[in-house]
C-alpha cells in the first residue's frame, strides 16, 4: 500500500475576487461611528412605522450583532465587515456559530431527552428544544399523549432534520418536525462546514442524479446518503409508510457508498476554499472531481484544483 | 545567576536586548480546524496554543448562569515545554491560579451578558516556556477569541516587565524571570487604557511602580499594533468566505 506524506506547508491564500477590498473590515474596540444618528432608533425622531420595523430587527440582530455603544460611540465588538441597514450598523464576523432563523431547516443531534421536550445540538449557542408535541410518528400517524408515548419517541430519533419553529428569547431555537419532510435521519454521513456557507434556498433537499440526497442544513450540518424515494403522497396507505420508515438498516452498495464519500469530500473542499455551498456549486464540484479517486480528493492540490474550476464556472454563470 | 550580569554595563541584556525592548512576536490565528476560535504565538521563546469552544450549552447544569455566559479556562504547560521535565501537564496549583487568572482577565473583556444560560471554553498549552508564560497565553487566547467571532470590548494585550539595577526590563526571559526580581504583569483593554490584569510578585518600592508601568503600559501597546495587524491580515484573508466568492 502506497502511503502519501508531506510536510506541512502555508495554505496558499484564497484569491479575492472584484469589489471585495471596498469593504470595510473593523476589530473589537474600533469605532465605526460618531454620528448618533445612527443610534436614532433609541429616540422618537422616526416615523412610527419606521420605530416598528426597526424595533422588529433590533430584536432580529440583537444576539451578536457586533457592536456595542460607549458614551455617543458605536464600536464594533468583533472582527468582521460592516453592514448597514438603513439607520442599523452591524459587524458580521468571518466565523460563528449558527444563528437561527424562523423556517431554516437544520440537521442536528439529540443529546437529552427529557419527559416533555428533547434537546438537540445544533452548532447554535444554545441547545436546540424539540418538544414532543411537535413531532410526528413515521408515516403521520396521530399520537396520543401518554407516558407509553413518551417511552416509546426514545427509540426514535437519533439524527434529525428539523425545521426552525420560533425563537425565544435567549436565543435558543424551538424545532418542529411537523412533515414528513422531517424526522429521522438514518443510514448517511455528516459532514460539518460553517453555516455561513450554506446559501439560503428554496429547497435545501438536494436531490443528486448520481444516486445520493444531500441535505444542507442551515445550520452547516450537511447529510448525504443514498437516494431517498419520492415523498410518499397523502394518497399512500398509512401502513405501508410506516413499514418504509421503520425498515431494517439498509446494506448500501459500495458504488454508494463512494458516491456519498466523493460528495462529502466536495463538500469539505468547497468549505475550505469558502465557496458558497447551494446545489449548482456542489454539482460542479462533483462534475470536477469524477476525474480523481475519492481518496485523492482529500490531497490539497487537488482541492484547489477543484475550487478554482468551481469558482470559474460560478463566475460565467453570474 | 553566579557570573552573570541580568544588565550588563553597556546596558545590554542577557539575550542582547535594550531594557526597553519586546523579542520578536509571531502571531498565526486559525490553526485549528475543529475549534470555533484558535491562536499561535510566540514571543521570542516562549510558543503558545489557545483554543476557544463555543458558546455552548453549559457542560455541567449545576454551573449555568442565567445572565452571562459561563467562562470555562484551562491553562497547561507540555511536559516537554520547560529545561526539565515536567511531571503533569496541568492541575498543579501554579497553573490552576494562572487559569483563574486568565479567566478573571477575560470576564472583564467579553460582551458576557449576550450569551446567558451558554459557556465558552478557553485553552491555553504552553509548548515552550521562556518566560513571560502569563502574557503569552493572554494574548494568544485574545486572538482565539476573536477568531471565534466571541464579542469583545477591545482586545486584551498583556506584557511582563521586571525592576533589576534601577532599570525597568519589557517582557522578560526565563533567566530574567529567575532572578527573582520584582515582576508585574499587566494585561489592558488598550484603546481605553483599562487594566484588567496587575498581578505582582515579589516586592518593589512604591517610587519605582510608576516607572515599571509606564514601561508594562507601553509593551501593551506595542503588542496591541501588532495584534491588530495580525487580526486584519487574517480578517483579509477570510473575506471571500464571507461573501461566498
Amino acid at each position: 500500500m502506497s502511503v502519501d506524506a508531506r510536510l506541512p506547508k502555508r495554505r496558499k491564500k484564497i484569491a479575492s475576487s472584484v469589489g471585495i477590498e471596498s469593504k470595510h473590515i473593523v476589530s473589537p474596540g474600533d469605532v465605526i461611528t460618531e454620528d448618533t444618528g445612527y443610534m436614532r432608533f433609541y429616540e422618537f425622531t422616526v416615523p412610527v412605522l419606521a420605530i416598528l420595523t426597526v424595533c422588529v430587527v433590533i430584536k432580529h440582530h440583537f444576539r451578536g450583532h457586533g457592536t456595542y455603544i460607549d458614551g455617543d460611540k458605536l464600536i464594533a465588538s468583533v472582527a468582521g465587515v460592516v453592514e448597514r441597514v438603513n439607520k442599523l450598523i452591524c459587524v458580521r464576523p468571518f466565523k460563528t456559530r449558527y444563528n437561527g432563523e424562523v423556517g431554516d431547516v437544520v440537521v442536528g443531534r439529540i443529546t437529552e431527552v427529557g419527559q416533555k421536550r428533547w434537546k438537540v445540538e445544533t452548532f447554535s449557542k444554545l441547545d436546540s428544544v424539540l418538544l414532543l408535541s411537535s413531532v410526528n410518528l413515521p408515516g403521520g400517524e396521530l399520537r396520543r399523549r401518554s407516558a407509553e408515548d413518551e417511552l416509546m419517541m426514545r427509540h426514535f430519533l437519533a439524527e434529525a432534520k428539523a425545521e426552525v419553529q420560533s425563537l425565544y428569547s435567549d436565543g435558543s431555537l424551538s424545532l418542529h418536525t411537523r412533515s414528513l419532510k422531517y424526522g429521522k435521519l438514518r443510514e448517511g454521513t455528516l459532514v460539518q462546514v460553517p453555516p455561513s456557507l450554506v446559501k439560503r434556498c428554496k429547497t435545501h433537499f438536494l436531490n443528486f442524479p448520481c444516486g445520493a440526497t444531500v441535505i444542507l442544513g442551515n445550520n452547516g450540518y450537511v447529510w448525504i446518503c443514498p437516494l431517498e424515494e419520492e415523498e410518499p403522497t397523502l394518497t399512500d396507505n398509512q401502513t405501508d409508510r410506516i413499514t418504509a420508515d421503520e425498515r431494517p438498516p439498509q446494506n448500501i452498495q459500495v458504488t454508494d457508498r463512494e458516491t456519498i464519500a466523493r460528495l462529502g469530500n466536495c463538500v469539505v473542499t468547497l468549505a475550505d476554499h469558502g465557496v458558497t455551498l447551494f446545489i449548482t456549486s456542489l454539482q460542479y464540484a462533483y462534475d470536477a472531481s469524477l476525474r480523481h479517486s475519492v481518496k485523492e480528493l482529500l490531497k490539497p492540490e487537488i482541492q484547489e484544483e477543484i475550487a478554482e474550476v468551481v469558482r470559474q464556472r460560478l463566475l460565467q454563470e453570474a | 545567576m553566579a557570573g552573570l550580569d541580568i544588565l550588563s554595563p553597556e546596558g545590554l541584556r542577557l539575550d542582547g536586548r535594550r531594557p526597553h525592548e519586546l523579542r520578536k512576536i509571531v502571531f498565526r490565528m486559525g490553526v485549528f480546524k475543529q475549534a470555533d476560535g484558535s491562536a499561535y504565538i510566540e514571543m521570542g521563546n516562549t510558543k503558545a496554543l489557545a483554543t476557544v469552544y463555543g458558546p455552548h450549552e453549559v457542560t455541567s447544569k449545576s454551573k449555568i448562569l442565567h445572565d452571562r455566559v459561563l467562562l470555562n479556562c484551562q491553562f497547561s504547560m507540555a511536559t516537554f515545554s520547560t529545561g526539565e521535565r515536567k511531571k503533569r501537564p496541568k492541575g498543579d496549583r501554579r497553573s490552576t491560579e494562572t487559569s483563574l487568572l486568565i479567566r478573571r482577565t477575560f470576564e472583564a473583556a467579553i460582551l458576557a451578558q449576550l450569551y446567558p444560560r451558554s459557556q465558552i471554553d478557553i485553552y491555553v498549552q504552553i509548548l515552550q516556556a521562556d518566560g513571560s508564560n502569563q502574557s503569552a497565553c493572554i494574548n494568544a487566547a485574545t486572538l482565539a477569541l476573536i477568531d471565534a467571532g466571541i464579542p469583545m470590548k477591545d482586545y486584551v494585550s498583556a506584557c511582563t516587565v521586571s525592576f533589576v539595577n534601577d532599570k525597568p526590563l519589557m517582557d522578560i526571559n526565563y533567566l530574567e524571570e529567575s532572578f527573582r526580581g520584582p515582576q508585574l504583569s499587566l494585561a489592558v483593554l488598550p484603546k481605553s487604557g483599562n487594566i484588567v490584569m496587575f498581578q505582582m510578585d515579589s516586592r518593589l518600592h512604591v517610587d519605582n511602580l510608576e516607572r515599571v508601568l509606564d514601561l508594562a503600559k507601553k509593551g501593551c501597546t506595542d503588542i496591541h499594533a501588532l495584534q491588530r495587524q495580525t487580526v486584519h491580515e487574517f480578517s483579509q484573508e477570510c473575506l471571500p468566505s464571507l461573501t461566498g466568492n
